[in-house]
């Protein structure tokens, strides 16, 4: 019997070898391929996984606890953690979850630029999804390429907000600040060299053929189970359902732009690598409509970034430097924090991952009394308990990175 | 003697309170103003099911409905009215209010384009049946909401912790849970790592990460007295006033020299 307080490997309920010749494999937290904290129980028989029992935790900080302590301003920062790959997006749900309650209209240059931020925010989480899947499978080249063109959309981002990773770059009731000047000369110019850069990743890997053996019918999920497992997103969209909450309950302007939802009935890791290619194509159209969206504002003479409501949102940094009123309100907001009315609320937004949701019931305190997090990777990871099953074991390194999963949302 | 404070949400701390304030309400619509959500309710109202409460708030049917019900209500919602996704599923501690927890089940329905949520309340001491078998999503959120509240779920496959460790002891999602955690956590990795005599040694873990140590010289500075980093904590060490000023002074300070200065005790002075 060992000491269960040193550190030292300790396995209580886990017999390595058994009787029926069945073997248990301890794959991760600490795995190069676990893209983070994953932890897998891999029941084997010889090469074949007949149970998998993922277990996640390890990155757990609290976050709702952490919300029901802090005003709604003061939580922004924190939502970055969660899926720190494409953090705007997190920042966007928590915002529209609490101007949904407090009843906001946001400003329209305001949701150009949101949108703007959000579907780069897209591109980017889709680059390194493609970058490291492929590193998972041993395209080298493919990693190096796709960083490349998010290191120059991170430039992008750290010109607009200073941050590259943990943006913070929305507020609750608009956008801190207007884009700067050459934000659309350089949006323009990576999005007229996004289709050649494409172009290479699928010379590269679409006929492939070790990427193909890897991709091709592994990891199927019928679609009964995608629904049943809470899939939201591309994992969702591979397994044959069309739903995507930008085109089904569409939220800040995406009912004006054109895109399309890509779809695909296989429901294996090529069929959502495929999607992950169309949405970026796709995100690129939006960017497009975006930039001329911007422009348009412009010609109109709509400068206002956030909505007006003292009561909730500061005045413009002007009015709090001139007008004492002014000062006072926002003092109040920043010592205190807005009072939003007593209600519940679950906002549901298409995050790269998949449904991102915010439920707040707030009792009309500065502090919301419940703040549950919907993160779309929780499930994803979830799925693998019965998508595993069946399958071998270099085939759970492919199917862990299709299903683009984020420690930083799953234990939140 | 100590303040008291009350146990029951230790995390309560509005420093700010005005007795005239009354909170403004999210607008409730009745079910009927909406077609699909008033079918809805119709079926399970028709399926024998007591319906506590019903409302539309932001564009989402709220339900309450009997914890023994819910089941029933769920499998209804997901085979005859199409709401084939359970996106979220957790609790609301409401223990120190009316003694028992909320627990919330948010469906969708694709082809409807419709969400809505259904609510039960039960006692703290009351558990509630597992809707795995249903939904397998169901399978981690009901993990989740008995790690973080200790809401006990009947017949599911698997029930134990998911983010805190296993030998992890209370809820932190509870409001009785203190943010900083509590005795057990602060020394969970002592324990665990380097075992119970160490404790003497290591000292509990230090959660709060807004707290000064004056004494620690090795992450703090000692303002005015300008020690060495890293030296033993000295009481007869020297203390230096502080003195500061800008190259060019600054617009009505001239200038701070802590021997000149006095500290008012009295502020009506």
């Amino acid at each position: 019997m060992q000491h269960t307080n040193r550190l030292r490997p300790f396995f209580e309920n886990i017999t390595f070898d058994r009787d029926d010749n069945e073997l248990v494999l301890n794959f991760g937290p600490q795995h190069p391929s676990a893209h983070g904290q994953l932890r897998l129980m891999l029941h084997l028989q010889q090469e074949q996984i007949v149970k998998a029992h993922p277990d996640i935790g390890y990155l757990h900080r609290g976050m709702e606890k952490m919300a029901e302590n802090m005003i709604y301003n003061e939580f922004m920062p924190t939502t970055d953690r969660m899926d720190y790959i494409a953090s705007s997006a997190n920042n966007y749900g928590f915002a529209l979850a609490v101007e949904k309650l407090i009843g906001l209209e946001v400003p329209r240059r305001a949701k150009v630029i949101r949108m703007m931020l959000l579907e780069i925010n897209r591109l980017m989480s889709h680059l390194f999804w493609l970058a490291t899947t492929a590193l998972d499978i041993g395209a080298m080249t493919v990693f190096l390429y796709a960083f490349r063109e998010r290191e120059y959309l991170m430039d992008i981002i750290e010109d607009y907000c200073g941050a590259r990773l943990t943006h913070a770059a929305i507020r609750i009731g608009g956008v801190p600040l207007d884009i700067q000047d050459d934000f659309l000369y350089d949006l323009k110019v990576f999005l007229n060299k996004l289709p050649e850069n494409m172009k290479d990743y699928e010379d590269l890997l679409d006929t492939n053929r070790i990427w193909q053996m890897r991709m091709e019918n592994v990891g199927t999920i019928p679609t009964d189970m995608a629904l049943s497992w809470g899939c939201s997103g591309p994992m969702l969209r591979a397994s044959g359902v069309e739903w995507d909450i930008r085109k089904e309950e569409p939220y800040e302007l995406y009912d004006e732009v054109e895109f399309n939802v890509p779809v695909s009935d296989k429901g294996d890791n090529y069929a959502r690598y495929k999607i992950y290619m169309a949405e970026m194509r796709e995100s690129a159209k939006i960017l497009y409509q975006c930039i001329d969206m911007y422009t348009q504002t412009e010609k109109n003479n709509q400068t206002e970034l956030m909505a007006h409501a003292p009561q909730y949102i500061s005045a413009p940094k002007l009015n709090i430097m001139t007008q004492n009123y002014s000062l006072m309100q926002h003092f109040v907001l920043v010592t205190q924090g807005m009072r939003p009315p007593v209600g519940e609320v679950y906002v549901p937004t298409e995050s790269p991952k998949g449904e991102l949701g915010y439920f707040i019931n707030s009792q009309g305190g500065p502090y919301p009394y419940r703040l549950k997090l919907r993160a779309p990777s929780f499930w994803h990871t979830g799925v693998l308990t019965d998508l595993l099953p069946g399958h071998y074991i270099p085939d759970v390194v492919s199917i862990i990175g299709t299903t683009n999963i984020v420690f930083g949302e799953i234990d939140r | 003697m100590r303040a008291y404070t009350p146990k029951d949400n230790v995390q309560k701390k509005s420093y700010y309170t005005d007795r005239y304030w009354i909170a403004p309400q999210v607008a409730k619509s009745k079910v009927s103003d909406d077609k699909v959500f008033s079918e809805d309710l119709e079926a399970i109202k028709k399926a024998k099911i007591k319906v506590l409460d019903s409302y539309i708030q932001v564009e989402q049917m709220v339900v309450y409905i009997k914890p023994e019900d819910i089941v029933k209500t769920l499998q209804l919602l997901r085979d005859e009215c199409a709401y084939t996704q359970l996106s979220e599923l957790s609790a609301i501690d409401w223990i120190s209010q009316r003694g028992g927890f909320e627990v919330f089940y948010q469906m969708l329905s694709m082809s409807k384009r419709k969400r809505l949520r259904i609510k039960c309340f039960i006692k703290q001491d009351e558990s509630i049946e597992s809707v795995s078998k249903l939904f397998r999503s169901a399978d981690w959120s009901e993990r989740e909401m008995y790690d973080m509240f200790g809401v006990k779920v009947n017949n599911h496959p698997f029930m134990k912790r998911i983010l805190m460790p296993d030998d992890w002891e209370g809820h932190p999602l509870l409001k009785t849970y203190p943010l900083q955690g509590d005795e057990f956590a602060s020394w969970y990795e002592v324990d665990k790592i380097f075992g119970k005599e160490a404790r003497d040694i290591i000292g509990p873990e230090i959660r709060d990460s807004a707290r000064v140590d004056r004494y620690d010289t090795e992450r703090f500075a000692r303002l005015g007295h300008e020690v060495a980093k890293g030296v033993e904590f000295n009481p007869d060490e020297e203390k230096k006033p502080l003195a500061y000023q800008e190259d060019d002074g600054v617009f009505l300070i001239e200038g701070f020299d802590e021997d000149k200065s006095q500290i008012i005790s009295d502020r009506k002075r």
